[in-house]
Order: C-alpha cells, then structure tokens, then sequence
C-alpha cells in the first residue's frame, strides 16, 4: 500500500483492521497470601494467567479510577498488608512497558524480594485480609466489522464495548510483543500514519478512564482526517 | 418456554440508557455462538430470596439472546427446608449437630425431583445446596454441569460440608461470589459477582417528589444530613453499633440515623435486637427506626437516594448487594471490612472501610467535613458498580461461562478424534 502524503486522500489498507470482542471469565486458584512472603511465594508460582488477571484484566475493569489505583498487588499491599512504600513501588510498574508476562512477573517478584530484604520483620506480618489469586480465561469472538479506511475504522472504534477497546488498546502489547498497541500498529503498517499512531499509543490509560482515552484517541483520528480534505485548514498537532 | 412464568420481563435494549449501546451489542455478538443452546437453571423457591430475584431476570434476558434457557425450581416438604435452611447455618459457621435422618431427607427429595425434572440441557447450574444432589443426572459427556453457590463457605461446618462435597466434587465446575467463600477444590472455581438490576424499582430513578414524600412519611428532616443502614434487625448487622457509632458523630454534626429493615414480628431474635436498638436510641428524635413492610422496593430506593451517607456496619456478612444498591445511587458508603464488602468498596476510592464502631464513627466525620471527597467516592461507586455487579454483567460472565465450556467440550471432542 501506498505511503500516504498530507494532502492526499487517504488510501484503503489492503489488510483491515478486524475488530473484536472479549469477555473474560475469573477463575479463583487455590492460592492465596496472608503476608508480604506468602505474596512473594504465590508471584512466584502463580500462572501467567493469574499475573494477567491481577494487573492487565484489573486496570480494566477499575479503569474509572483514574487516581491511585494500578493494580491488585499493590492495592492489597497498600490496603490490607499497609507497606505504603511497596505498594508506591508496585503501582508505579507501568503494564504498557511489559510485552510479555514474564518480565512483569520479574519485576512484581523483585520489588516484593527487594522489600522484604530490607524490612524482615514485615516479611511475616499478617495482612488485614488474605490476597486471593485469581486467574483471567479470556474469549474472543470477531465483531463481525473491519476496516479499510480511517472512516470505517473511526466508526469502528466507536462501536466498541469497553473491554474490547481495551483488548485492542492495551493487552494487545502481550500479543504482539511489541510496545505498542493494535490500533497504532495498523495505522503505522496499513495505513502508513506513523505520526498519528505515535500520538495515539501516548494516550495515557492510567490517568484517563477508558472513555476519555477512547475521545482522545477519536479526536486525533478526527484530526488526521482533517488534515486529508483539501479545502480543510489544518490543525497543528495536539498533545495528547 | 420456562416452566417459572415470569411476573414482567424488560427486554434487553432498555439496559442501553444504563450500559450503552457497546455493551448491547457486546452482549448480542458473545451470545450469537450460543444461539440455540439448551441451559437449565434449577433452585429452590421461584419466588423471595435475590437468587430468584436474579434468576427472574437473568432468565427472560438469555431468552432474549436466543438460548434455549429454562428455570426449573424443586419441590421440598416442610422437612427438606428445615434441613435445608440447618445446612445453610451449619454451612456458614453456624453450631451444628449432625443428624443421619437429615442426610436422608436431603437424598430422599433429591431423588424424588430427580424423576420430576427434566435434566437433560446441555449447560445445566444448579443454584446453591438444596438441589445439590440432582448431579446424579448427569450422564458423562452428554452435558456440562456447573454448581453455582450464593453462600459463604469459608468457615463450614465439617460434618454438612463433607456430606455436600461428595456431590460438588462430581460437578465440572462450582461458581462462588468472592474468592474468600470459595473452598480448596479439584474442580474448576469461577467467580461471578452477585449483581443488582439497574432497571427495578429498588434501583430506577424516582422523582425527587416521591423521595421528599418518603422523607416526610417518616419525618426525616431533608435539610440536615441523613446517615442511613438499611438491613435486617439481626445482630450481625450490628444496628447496635451503627448507633454507637452515630453517637459519636453527633458530637460534631447535627445529623439523623435511619435504621430501616423488614419487620421483625415474625423473627424471634429479630424482635429481640429491635428491642435493644430501641434501648440505645431511646430519648434521640433524631433516630429513626424503621419497620418497613417485607417488600417495599421503593422506600428502601427513596430512602437511600435521600441518604447523606450510607452505612453498611456488618459483622459478617455474605456479598452484601445493599452496598452496590447504596453506590449505584451515587452514595459515600462507610462500611465493614467482612465478607464481599471490600470487593464492592475499594477502600479511599469506592467508599471507605472501617473495622470499628470508632472506625465507622471517624469515617463519617471525615466525609461530612469533605463533601468533595465524598462526591466523588459516590460517582467512582456508581462507576464500579456499573462495570461489575449490574445483572449486564451477569449474564456476560454467565455468557463467557458457556462460551469457555463449548470450547473446553469442542477440544475434548477433538482430542478424541486424533
């Protein structure tokens, strides 16, 4: 497909852009953690599933909380263990760095080993409430929608529930194993707008819910359109 | 055609006012691989009870979507509901003398309804412990059946749990409302959250009329701030300690308590702690202690609507769906860290938990001295609850459920077929 020019009118991907849908089933394991030990052990040897669960699938489903809130690890530290400092180190791990589950699981085991290491005494501490690992069975179906063009993918996206732009938005990055997201990476590949998938996958979904990421990511899209009519005066870029 | 008729039915596209039209749709394209699909709901009693009150609407709604669902509810005598209603208590913690004659009544009309109903969908849930035993039905391969508990299990009583798990462990999977009530199993454990109907008349709008005219039914003072615990007179509610705790509060605001329950004529212990409530609340106008009839969906609905704060002071408590009714509604909820509490307030963000009568008495102050804070604890609430335990949502989790098993049956089949 043709590299696209300002403007130009826009082209039509000669592969489209498939949309989803996801729902996810929780499936309660049969581990669980009183102390800030026991947590280390089960984020040892829980499945990746369970590390998806309590850190991908939960930035969804509280994604209203746009304050504070990062993930079940450092929520329970936070809440129930009261380790403040680990429970910062914990929210500050961004899942959008991570583009497999693996390194996200280092990184969750480190910051509890690190801690613990230097404060032994709260290594056995119990915990208000015990920390319950749960697992993420995910299904998806085709939405029965493609797109070819940067209209049908504006409608497209529109359409969607919350977990499917949040399947195609951010977990996206465990599939594709890169640092990005489906949305950029079609538009980059497909479409050839490298810029306006830059800006899109700087959409921040920590500080945003899920709809205001999803106005953001509409209004850039809106914007590209613009720049593409002829007669339209163009924008500078925005920051996002 | 299910053989429970139901009293109203709404049809699913009144829930986009409340989801949008993404999660319809949603719900339309995960049940379009299920079109056809036989699912049996069986339980206990078609009508009181929030497993009914859900299973009124759950059902009409996967209708709608084209399943082949019905809801089958079994027969018991007087005899199977009192062993029954002791397994439940015994189950949840309660002391329990075990009996060999109750374990046959429990067989014996399992069996009985075992010949009375038609066991032969392809997804079949059996709600709770009473019905347990019709699994026997179950003939290996031809369907997937999934146990679905509503109760508490953390702490049972070994004899009643023993006697149960021989039946539960034959299920392919058991569903449990939190984590904490789930026990160590070999089968599969999914959680699927109780939820509460957005559309029913415990949870619509109402006119600000008709929550004006509650207020003065039961002479609430709508100017000054209204703290409100809407549960039953039992002493794991602690009514005591909520008052405890409003006594405190009172010392720096000038504020009301609503304790407002069923009534408890009929309910020995019940009268018995009305009685106490009354003792500790004697000579404050400013508490108002409210028998309400035993369904009366609207005044519970006016009364927390007109609520400052909403108070949930349990002891013990199972999921505890009056929380998510209070933050559906926008309300600062203040509310014990037990039972499926702190899944529904996430603490400084949907609400806030305490574990004290002191506690309880500190949060409330410090939302009545931070209306802000408290705006915004009600608008995360209503958000949380939106996203997780509105029945929408159960029926997607119940959709995935399936979904999950097909694909489970489909790679069993293939499997086979190498």
């Amino acid at each position: 497909m043709e590299e696209q020019k300002r403007g130009v009118t826009l082209e039509i991907a000669e592969t489209p852009f498939e949309f989803f849908t996801v729902a996810h089933l929780t499936r309660i394991s049969n581990l669980s953690a009183g102390t800030l030990a026991e947590l280390l052990s089960g984020l040892e040897q829980c499945s990746d599933a369970s590390i998806f669960h309590h850190t991908f699938q939960t930035l969804s489903s509280h994604h209203f909380l746009t304050e504070g809130f990062s993930n079940d690890f450092a929520q329970w530290v936070l809440a129930d263990a009261n380790r403040d400092a680990l429970a910062e180190q914990l929210a500050a791990l961004d899942i959008r760095d991570y583009t497999s589950i693996a390194a996200l699981r280092d990184d969750l085991c480190h910051a509890v080993r690190e801690y613990t290491g230097q404060y032994p005494e709260f290594a056995h501490q119990q915990a208000l409430e015990r920390f319950y690992f749960c697992e993420s069975v995910e299904v998806t179906l085709p939405f029965g929608l493609n797109a070819r063009t940067l209209d049908e993918f504006l409608s497209g996206v529109k359409r969607l529930s919350h977990a499917a732009f949040y399947f195609h938005f951010i977990s996206s990055r465990l599939r594709l194993h890169l640092g990005t997201n489906d949305f950029s990476h079609w538009l980059a590949n497909s479409l050839g707008l490298k810029h306006l998938a830059e800006n899109i996958n700087r959409i921040d979904i920590y500080t945003n819910t899920l709809d205001s990421a999803r106005a953001k990511l509409l209004r850039l899209v809106e914007r590209e359109r613009r720049k593409h009519e002829p007669s339209t005066i163009r924008e500078p870029s925005a920051a996002v | 055609m299910s053989p429970v008729q139901f009293a109203s039915r709404v049809p699913l596209s009144d829930y986009a006012s409340v989801i949008g039209d993404a999660e319809i749709e949603e719900l339309r394209t995960l049940a379009k691989p299920l079109a056809g699909r036989t699912v049996e709901m069986v339980n206990s009693t078609a009508v009181g009870g929030g497993v009914a009150e859900m299973l009124n609407r759950l059902v009409p709604l996967a209708e709608e979507l084209g399943l082949n669902i019905r809801w089958e509810v079994m027969t018991g005598g007087e005899d199977f509901f009192e062993v029954t209603k002791a397994f439940h208590n015994a189950l949840h913690g309660e002391p329990y003398h075990a009996d060999a004659r109750h374990f046959d009544v429990f067989r014996s009309y399992n069996g009985l309804n075992l010949k009375r109903i038609p066991l032969d969908a392809e997804f079949v849930v059996i709600h709770d412990p009473q019905p347990a035993g019709l699994i026997q039905a179950r003939k290996n391969g031809k369907s997937r059946w999934i146990w679905r508990c509503h109760i508490d299990l953390s702490h049972p009583n070994r004899a009643v749990w023993d006697f149960l798990e021989g039946y539960v462990s034959k299920y392919e999977g058991a569903i449990f409302s939190s984590p904490q009530f789930a026990r160590q199993l070999d089968i599969p454990q999914y959680l699927i959250h109780p939820a509460i109907d957005p559309l029913s008349e415990k949870n619509q709008e109402l006119e600000p009329e008709f929550v004006m005219e509650v207020l003065a039914r039961y002479s609430i003072d709508p100017l000054r701030p209204i703290l409100t615990q809407i549960s039953r007179f039992d002493r794991l509610k602690d009514p005591v300690g909520v008052v405890r705790a409003y006594q405190i509060v009172r010392r720096y605001f000038d504020c009301q308590l609503v304790l407002a329950g069923g009534s408890a004529s009929d309910d020995p212990e019940g009268a018995e702690v009305l009685r106490e409530v009354k003792g500790v609340a004697e000579g404050d106008p400013d508490i108002k202690i409210l028998e309400l009839p035993a369904w009366a969906p609207l005044e519970v609905n006016a009364l927390q609507r007109a609520s400052t704060i909403v108070i949930q002071k349990s002891l013990r408590e199972g999921f505890g769906l009056t929380v998510s009714e209070a933050l559906w509604k926008k309300k600062p909820v203040v509310a014990s860290a037990v039972g499926g509490i702190p899944t529904q307030v996430i603490h400084k963000h949907t609400g806030m938990l305490a574990h004290s009568v002191e506690g309880t008495a500190y949060q409330i102050r410090f939302l009545l001295s931070h209306p802000e804070i408290a705006t915004r604890l009600g608008e995360q609430g209503h958000q949380h609850v939106k996203e997780n335990f509105l029945i929408t949502n159960n029926l997607k989790r119940y959709l995935t459920l399936f979904l999950t098993l097909n694909r489970e049956t489909k790679d069993r089949q293939s499997y086979r077929l190498r």
